[in-house]
């Protein structure tokens, strides 16, 4: 039955990335990359990877989607006519595609037990990080504190793309007619609604951002979860008042905030005699030590990652704006 | 048939892969381009979790009684590599938003050969 699934929503998928490659009307092409997402994100639960379906589903179906549809905004939505020949683009890919698929029979057989990459690291990471580390959720274990550092890395490199699009776009306020027709103001049902699911949408990535050490979730996808509920809001409600609630000041401080909580930890740890990031020393037990250690950085990630997702939004979201689409 | 489930996630994997990079190399319009590049990008996400599923496995949380468990590694890989995506993808759509800005229009074969309009 699982297989059947597994079939058939593969299936959808490639029909789904073939249509996308057709269209011409851009909006559409963005609705379906919104679609495609989610049905990967079915694929990862189907694949027991429920932390990374989650993370799909809030990203790629949630802030990606708001992204391109800000870019559509200000670039317009269709694309031209193609003069090229599309001939040779079809070779290049057909040659290649068939190469990889020549290559995937040399692949081990898929879901079986025995494979090269469940031999080496992934059964100690089975085997003792409910004992070393002392969490049931092993990806949140390896994730925070055997792979800390590269956690940390990529930490960084969410910020670091924050400073590119903020330097890249910055984000405009309007110091005029502050009460702007932005946002969706005729739409009194969109506002009841909106204000009734905000707070449901935050205390909900307050519960991912927390229990992620017991159940899937933990920063990344609180963080983007939170975001998506100042986005909704500032959606329906406008930027301007948006940026009264949370300025993009305050974003800004935050998310080099999360950073340093991050790479704070590591010098207490380093402090308190051990090495960088190495939770054991932070209590005088270490699976305590290790519970402090996790809970402390994926708070980090969590705020980094809201912060700098709110605040591409906010770039973006400014300038569309700022050309009086209607 | 066991043949081709085998590989069937493989195959769409490649697929997906192949329909990405389609769409890199022949559109005109950057926006379309960087869904593609997306496209991309989640067939090697893909790629990753179909490897690390165990037939018979669950997902990587401790349960009383559960002895199979699906490799926890590709997950984490997986999982940092999706927000990271999302962070790069903005970088690329608002180098768009200035190439809109300089040259007025974001269709590829319209601005290649316009180098000296900044």
């Amino acid at each position: 039955m699982a297989e059947f699934i597994d079939l058939v929503l593969l299936a959808m998928l490639a029909i789904t990335a073939l249509r996308i490659i057709f269209l011409k009307d851009l909006f559409a092409v963005v609705m379906l990359f919104g679609i495609y997402s989610f049905l990967s994100a079915l694929i990862f639960v189907s694949l027991d990877a429920v932390d990374v379906a989650f993370t799909e589903a809030s990203v790629g179906a949630g802030i990606s989607t708001v992204l391109m549809l800000g870019t559509l905004a200000l670039t317009g939505r269709t694309e031209k006519e193609n003069q090229h020949s599309s001939l040779l683009p079809l070779v290049v890919v057909v040659v290649t595609g068939a190469a990889l698929i020549y290559g995937t029979l040399d692949m081990p057989p898929f879901g079986a037990a025995d494979n090269p990459i469940h031999e080496h690291v992934a059964p100690r990471y089975i085997e003792e990080s409910p004992k070393e580390v002392g969490l049931p959720n092993m990806v949140t274990s390896v994730l925070a504190s055997y792979r800390g550092f590269d956690t940390m890395g990529e930490t960084v490199v969410v910020f670091s793309a924050a400073i590119g699009v903020l330097s890249l776009l910055g984000v405009r306020r309007r110091k005029e007619n502050e009460s702007a027709e932005s946002g969706l103001m005729e739409h009194r049902v969109l506002h009841v609604i909106a204000k009734l699911v905000i707070p449901m949408i935050i205390l909900f990535a307050l519960y991912v951002q927390f229990h992620g050490d017991f159940g899937p979730g933990g920063g990344f996808q609180a963080g983007v979860i939170a975001a998506a509920a100042f986005i909704l809001y500032s959606l329906v409600f406008g930027l301007p008042r948006a940026f009264a609630v949370v300025s993009p000041t305050v974003l800004r401080y935050l998310a080099a905030f999360g950073v340093l909580l991050y790479a704070g930890v590591g010098v207490v740890s380093m402090l308190k005699g051990g090495h960088f990031l190495d939770y054991n020393v932070l209590a005088a037990n270490p699976i305590s030590g290790q519970h402090y250690g996790i809970i402390i950085i994926e708070l980090g990630v969590g705020i980094t990652v809201f912060a700098v997702m709110l605040s591409i939004f906010y770039a973006f979201g400014s300038q569309a704006e700022r050309s009086d689409i209607k | 048939m066991n043949h081709v489930l085998d590989y069937y996630n493989y195959w769409i994997v490649v697929f997906l892969m192949m329909s990405g990079f389609y769409i890199v190399i022949s559109a005109n319009n950057l926006v379309k381009k960087i869904v593609g590049l997306n496209i991309f990008q989640t067939s090697v996400f893909m790629l990753y979790i179909s490897m690390g599923k165990v037939s018979g496995g669950t997902a990587p949380i401790v349960v009383e009684g559960v002895t199979q468990y699906s490799n926890p590694l590709p997950h984490v890989l997986i999982l940092t590599a999706i927000v990271v995506g999302v962070a790069t993808t903005a970088v690329g759509l608002s180098l768009i938003v200035r190439i809109k800005r300089a040259y007025g229009t974001v269709e590829e074969n319209e601005f290649e050969n316009k180098d000296d309009a900044i």
